[in-house]
């Protein structure tokens, strides 16, 4: 791969996830425990999508095949994703949503924080933008984590479940391909076995916090950032894309 | 003068006189008990009306069919969830809790506008809505900028300037699909023909028919009457049909150059009544969906009041 088809790669992995997170996130849209908290989902469904949308753009400009935003969102396949399994996971119940949340936003406000220092200017720009929110996102699951964690033995007991089956897909998030190392040791990438620490240490800390205990003995899954997806991702994209790809060629 | 020791008549006194003057009337003033019941009536209908209009718009989140729609709707939805926060705050200061108003939603004892009793079946509805229903709501709420509840009228000029936002974006949604493809304009056609009527039913009853109208006019809740907010907005929305030509669904709608408005068809009352009374297309749904999600988050709710609990008594100890 030259590095240019390295380069669009690697921000393909950074969008997918936030608009495959924010996706799941906007699934949820008036359907929230209360009121205050179906806004705040939203908000940060919102945040996603909008982080997604300047790093596609960013993304089409970088492959020079003269395409926007809009198509690498809705006319790319299944197999051409390259989000990780953890963030195409569905809305169980709230429980899974704030782990899954959780799990996400340490990962990402460490990466992001990382990518600040990118060489690649347009990068560290959207990360700089993007740093701001997930400082939010963090405190918003973080707080969840440990109000359901220490709430009733009800909520301790769904969180647990959720930690347990969302616990398999840590690892992916740290994954890296030969070309994406080749962009780390441009000064690129980041590298995220330099954040993994960060990673443990916040989720081992918030986690202790809420009383839970972290999953041990879990075969870990991956796949997702090679675009081998778990089934769901498939009927997401049918329902994102189904509009845009009825009426092909058309303005919107 | 204590106004402790005012009899009722002079409280009615002076309350009339303060709406003469055009003050607004506050939390902690007297007033008088229909007033009050009126208002938490009206405020709590229209933040009903704003978290079930949630639904038909969130709807179409997931296949907005580009990301630039995708946003301004999950946007606009999520301005509605905030519209909501603030009336139900606002009724609250009336002396009515959260609680008491979501039960009442809940059990069909308080109602939300009809509009939101009609399915979103395709993309152009989205522009339909934002255009016509966010439209016919502005009418409303300009009016009720000057309401005499001061938190109303406050909340009311926070909402209108979110609303006004909505509204443009629905009608350029709705010109993009008009002077679109083939198909995209028969999808616009379409949702105006579906969306037209109920529009102009969300002004309410005619006047001679609304028992609520004319007291609320008395005590300037309301300034304006359903037929005059009707007309106004047969008449600003009408060019604004043919400038991206499409057509009113309505064949007698034609310009009264003797009485400088549009004169327009009979509304189909039958329709209206039968929506009110919960057998519109989506009325059941709609609670339903309401019920379900207030259920499904009962144990969120249940878990972060006792973790609130545990840290209060921990700060106190």
């Amino acid at each position: 791969m030259n590095s240019q088809a390295s380069l669009f790669q690697y921000i393909l992995k950074i969008a997918d996830n936030q608009l495959i997170l924010g996706h799941r996130l906007s699934e949820q849209c008036s359907k929230g425990p209360f009121l205050e908290e179906d806004i705040a989902c939203s908000n940060i469904a919102l945040d996603l999508i909008g982080a997604a949308n300047s790093l596609y753009i960013y993304a089409a400009a970088i492959e020079g095949e003269n395409k926007t935003e809009d198509d690498l969102v809705f006319l790319r396949s299944e197999r051409a994703f390259r989000n990780v399994l953890l963030v195409e996971q569905p809305n169980t119940d709230f429980a899974y949503i704030m782990c899954r949340q959780f799990l996400f936003d340490t990962y990402d406000y460490f990466f992001q924080l990382a990518l600040q220092k990118s060489k690649d200017e347009t990068l560290a720009a959207i990360a700089a933008k993007t740093i701001k929110e997930s400082t939010y996102h963090l405190r918003h699951s973080g707080n969840w984590i440990i109000r359901l964690g220490d709430g009733t033995a009800e909520s301790n007991t769904r969180l647990k479940a959720a930690f347990t089956n969302l616990w398999c897909y840590v690892e992916e998030l740290f994954e890296q391909d030969a070309a994406e190392l080749d962009l780390v040791a441009q000064g690129i990438a980041v590298d995220t076995q330099l954040i993994k620490s960060q990673f443990n240490s916040h989720i081992a800390e918030i986690m202790q916090t809420a009383g839970m205990e972290i999953p041990t003995g879990i075969f870990m899954q991956s796949g997702g950032k090679k675009g081998v997806h778990t089934e769901y991702l498939g009927f997401l994209l049918a329902e994102m894309q189904s509009v845009h790809r009825s009426f092909p060629g058309v303005k919107w | 003068m204590n106004s402790l020791k005012l009899d009722e008549n002079q409280l009615i006194e002076n309350f009339e006189a303060k709406l003469a003057k055009n003050e607004m009337i506050e939390p902690k003033d007297w007033m008088p008990a229909q007033y009050r019941k009126h208002l938490i009536r009206q405020i709590s209908q229209h933040a009903h009306s704003e978290i079930i209009g949630m639904q038909p718009e969130g709807n179409w989140i997931t296949r907005a069919p580009s990301m630039r729609r995708k946003m301004v709707l999950l946007a606009k939805v999520q301005d509605e969830a905030g519209h909501g926060l603030y009336l139900y705050s606002a009724a609250e200061s009336m002396g009515i809790s959260r609680e008491e108003m979501l039960d009442q939603l809940h059990t069909g004892a308080a109602k939300y506008s009809s509009i939101f009793n009609y399915p979103t079946l395709t993309w152009a509805d989205m522009g339909a809505i934002g255009w016509l229903v966010d439209g016919a709501a502005i009418m409303n709420q300009v009016m009720l900028q000057r309401t005499s509840y001061g938190p109303y009228a406050r909340a009311m000029v926070r909402i209108c300037k979110e609303e006004s936002f909505h509204q443009r974006q629905g009608y350029e949604i709705m010109n993009v699909l008009a002077t679109g493809s083939v198909e995209q304009k028969e999808m616009a056609q379409d949702a105006l023909n579906r969306w037209w009527w109920p529009s102009l039913m969300m002004f309410g009853p005619r006047d001679e028919e609304s028992p609520n109208s004319e007291q609320a006019i008395k005590w300037k809740i309301k300034r304006e009457t359903n037929d005059q907010l009707r007309q106004r907005f047969v008449n600003q929305t009408v060019s604004q049909v043919e400038k991206i030509g499409l057509v009113v669904p309505d064949k007698a709608i034609k310009w009264n150059e003797a009485k400088n408005e549009y004169d327009f068809g009979e509304i189909n009352w039958d329709e209206f009544w039968t929506v009110v009374k919960g057998n519109g297309p989506c009325n059941k749904v709609r609670i339903a969906n309401k019920i379900k999600s207030h259920e499904e988050g009962a144990w969120v709710r249940e878990a972060a009041n006792a973790h609130a609990e545990k840290n209060n008594k921990t700060k106190a100890a």
